[in-house]
């Protein structure tokens, strides 16, 4: 047992840190003095220094070399990240492309697909974004009511509403779960595609949340027209493809937990900083529950890298992991603001912004109810619940629901 | 980057389950419970024969020289059955002494079992509070160390004071912890049987786990040259081992209830398929895999980061008891109104949690440390 890097690894990650020394005078300042202001601007800074990353094999570390990437395993992703972290310049603007959905394209895309999205998604010349969720269809991902349309030349004819889509603003194509049949169960009925975001009949607007902050979009699809070779995976397999992405997204985010900075030290330095509070029973209690937890949590990453490296795929048991984080997170931001009083709540304060970002979280990748449900189903084997849908055709579903509310 | 179970360690567990399911060690501690004397099996024969009491101990020594970490996997296999091996008490008793070199000539015997230690538990300070204390019989304030005076001619010192609720003390040869000299701490031991030294045993509402109350008048004690790091690593490893059997006992209460929530149909379906009863059980699999993961920090950070073994133990005790405590009040309520009876194992599970939750500080003591240190790294 223990902590340490392999002499591999060890090379490994003086060989990247020594390139983040020789290059990170050149990475963009997005925070912080000196910090570039307009957002435009950021965009493009980010995606020219994922292009240097890209070009420094600090991107894509675990895709096959024959795609541009290291061929590298999960550890080495980890290495990669936290050397990134530590030479504090920022990763890759398009970890959402790189880390889903590129693998994605990788398992089930055509040979003319990979040839022609990878590499530039890889260096950042094309920012992708996931076009799965939908007003009606989030934790029940396979309930899409995007619909595409096969036309007499072999085209597709595409209208719907995507939405918690993020980069939509400047990405340059998305990788869209949409009904193709629904005349047979919803399961069954689905096809993954790729939509060029420029395309006619696309329109992308930001959604503001809690913050006050558009972080997300809503992406609406007025009959866009896709070409026949815009299908990934074949007609009808949308849902398969769909489960490879949702596989890598549990990766990233059970990697990837302390990198959204609710970690247990952080909130004690706030509580540390007010010389009442460090003493009071109530508040000392309150932040240890919280930072056991959490401190958990880091060694649950630890399990799941060491699980990985063994060639283990993470299950659906990485779940609870997020679930501890951001209800941790919660009871954490709920004791700062208590301690700090209403001064937690102005508009530039970080536990301003994180007690806002959390309620939406909560529900990110699913919500903690469908979290809990198939971690009991598929982990605990607790019988499923009672299921009204099994086997039956989307459309008619769609008449049953309509009737019964 | 390695952490999970070695070879080794997945044996050492199968081997500690496989010689703990020769006792019926939860049909003694319903007959413990009612009362019947001698119903509990001596299970420290087969400890001595399994080689846990050397756990912990060189092999220069006689012991088996493993780490903290294979000691909570016996401690945990220890938890699932409710099984009274006094190892809570031994163990961190021979983590001093081995950090003490006068005590050399001792560890063959402990390393065999021959003779059983106990851990006599002395708190060490923290950011709030500057003293080392012990557990007071009752009440919220900490009880005083008792009271070490000048070295006699043999080179032994006279011990005067008291430990509350101490594991594994009846029965045990020696005594080992911290007693205070002239405002510092010192480790020492006692034997039982030496005058002035009074064990008296205690039952408080877990009929499996043996306690005692030993009082010290006077009693000749050697002064051990473990030094106060030692001293304070004891804790710290006791608060880790009762962590790990608490999650032993977490990992019976779920299996039993996910058993039960499968076969027990109400309304026409197995309750388990109802999310209320779905989702109280994977909360207690939430607060066991975090336990686990905090059993692997503190299991690596004693050797690892033995700065960071007091967070790591506290973190560990702190989830890993509050794990036992939701886990046996879901395991009663899952079973409806037959978890609440004498009938079934859940009233065990349940005694288990509410005694061990007030032992050894206690785990909103560990909770309190846990914040503790985080705030000395902060400020």
């Amino acid at each position: 047992m223990d902590l340490d890097d392999t002499p591999e690894q060890a090379a490994y990650r003086a060989q990247v840190r020594g390139w983040l020394d020789e290059h990170k005078s050149k990475a963009p300042v997005i925070q912080g003095p000196g910090a570039i202001q307009d957002e435009d601007e950021i965009v493009a800074a980010r995606r020219a220094w994922q292009g240097k990353l890209a070009e420094g094999g600090l991107a894509g570390v675990t895709w096959p070399k024959e795609y541009g990437g290291q061929g590298l395993g999960p550890i080495e992703q980890v290495i990669c990240n936290q050397e990134i972290a530590r030479a504090k310049v920022p990763g890759i603007l398009d970890a959402i492309g790189v880390g889903m959905l590129g693998p994605t394209i990788i398992a089930h895309g055509s040979d003319e697909q990979k040839s022609r999205y990878l590499g530039p998604m890889l260096h950042g010349d094309e920012v992708w974004c996931q076009l799965f969720s939908e007003p009606a269809a989030g934790s029940d991902l396979a309930a899409v009511q995007t619909r595409a349309r096969q036309q007499d030349d072999g085209g597709w004819r595409l209208s719907g509403q995507k939405v918690w889509t993020t980069n939509a603003q400047f990405a340059s194509y998305g990788l869209l779960l949409a009904r193709t049949d629904a005349d047979v169960p919803k399961h069954k009925g689905l096809t993954m595609f790729i939509v060029p975001m420029d395309a006619e009949g696309v329109t992308v607007r930001g959604l503001r949340q809690i913050s006050g902050e558009a972080e997300f979009n809503e992406v609406f699809f007025d009959d866009v027209a896709l070409a026949p070779d815009a299908v990934v995976g074949g007609v009808g397999n949308g849902w398969g493809t769909a489960l490879t992405t949702l596989m890598y997204e549990r990766v990233t985010i059970g990697l990837g937990g302390e990198g959204m900075g609710y970690n247990s030290i952080r909130f004690a330095a706030a509580i540390a900083a007010d010389e009442h509070a460090r003493r009071d029973p109530e508040v000392r209690h309150q932040l240890g529950e919280i930072a056991s937890e959490l401190l958990a949590v880091r060694f649950t990453g630890y399990r799941t890298l060491t699980a990985l490296q063994k060639g283990q795929i993470p299950g659906p048991e990485a779940g609870l992991a997020k679930v501890t984080i951001v209800n941790g997170a919660i009871k954490a931001g709920d004791l700062i603001a208590d301690v700090v009083g209403p001064d937690a709540l102005s508009e530039d304060s970080e536990w301003a912004y994180m007690i806002s970002f959390l309620p939406g979280l909560k529900s990110a990748g699913g919500t903690e109810e469908i979290l809990r449900n198939t971690i009991g189903e598929r982990v605990l084997g607790l019988p499923p619940e009672p299921r009204l849908d099994k086997g039956i055709p989307f459309s008619e579903l769609r008449s049953k629901e309509g009737a019964a509310a | 980057m390695n952490l999970s179970l070695s070879d080794e360690q997945v044996f050492l567990r199968e081997a500690a389950r496989g010689a703990l399911s020769r006792f019926k060690t939860l049909e003694a501690a319903r007959e413990a419970g009612d009362g019947e004397e001698g119903a509990l099996p001596d299970l420290w024969p087969a400890a001595c024969e399994a080689g846990w009491p050397g756990l912990l101990i060189d092999e220069a020594h006689g012991g088996a020289g493993l780490d903290a970490f294979d000691a909570m996997l016996v401690l945990g296999e220890c938890g699932r059955v409710l099984a009274g091996v006094p190892l809570l008490g031994h163990l961190p008793a021979t983590a001093i002494l081995g950090e003490s070199p006068s005590a050399a000539e001792f560890m063959a015997d402990l390393a065999s079992g021959e003779r059983r230690a106990a851990y006599l538990p002395a708190q060490p300070p923290t950011d709030a509070e500057s003293r080392w204390s012990a557990d007071p019989r009752s009440g919220l304030a900490r009880a005083p160390l008792p009271l070490a005076g000048a070295p006699g001619g043999d080179g032994r010192v006279a011990l005067t004071g008291s430990f509350a609720f101490v594991p594994d003390a009846p029965g045990a040869d020696v005594l080992v912890g911290v007693a205070e000299q002239d405002g510092r701490a010192i480790g020492v031991a006692v034997l039982a049987d030496a005058p002035g030294v009074k064990v008296e045993p205690v039952r408080r509402y877990d009929a499996t786990r043996s306690l005692g109350h030993v009082s010290l008048q006077d009693a000749p004690a050697v002064v051990l040259d473990a030094p106060e790091a030692a001293l304070a690593g004891a804790w710290h490893l006791a608060q880790a081992l009762i962590a790990a059997e608490s999650l032993g006992s977490v990992e019976t209460a779920l299996e039993v209830s996910v058993a039960y929530a499968n076969e027990r149909f109400t309304f026409g379906r197995a309750i388990g398929s109802y999310q209320a009863v779905k989702h109280s059980l994977t909360e207690i699999l939430r607060q066991l895999d975090n336990g686990r993961s905090l059993l692997y920090y503190a299991g690596w950070a004693r050797n690892g980061a033995p700065d960071e073994f007091a967070l790591a133990a506290s973190a560990a005790r702190s989830v890993g008891g509050r794990a036992l405590d939701h886990a046996a009040r879901t395991m009663i309520s899952v079973h409806g109104g037959i978890g609440a009876t004498w009938e079934h194992d859940a009233p065990l599970y349940f005694r288990r949690a509410q005694l061990s939750r007030r032992l050894l500080g206690g785990t909103a003591g560990a909770t309190d440390r846990v914040a503790g240190e985080l705030i000395a790294q902060a400020a």
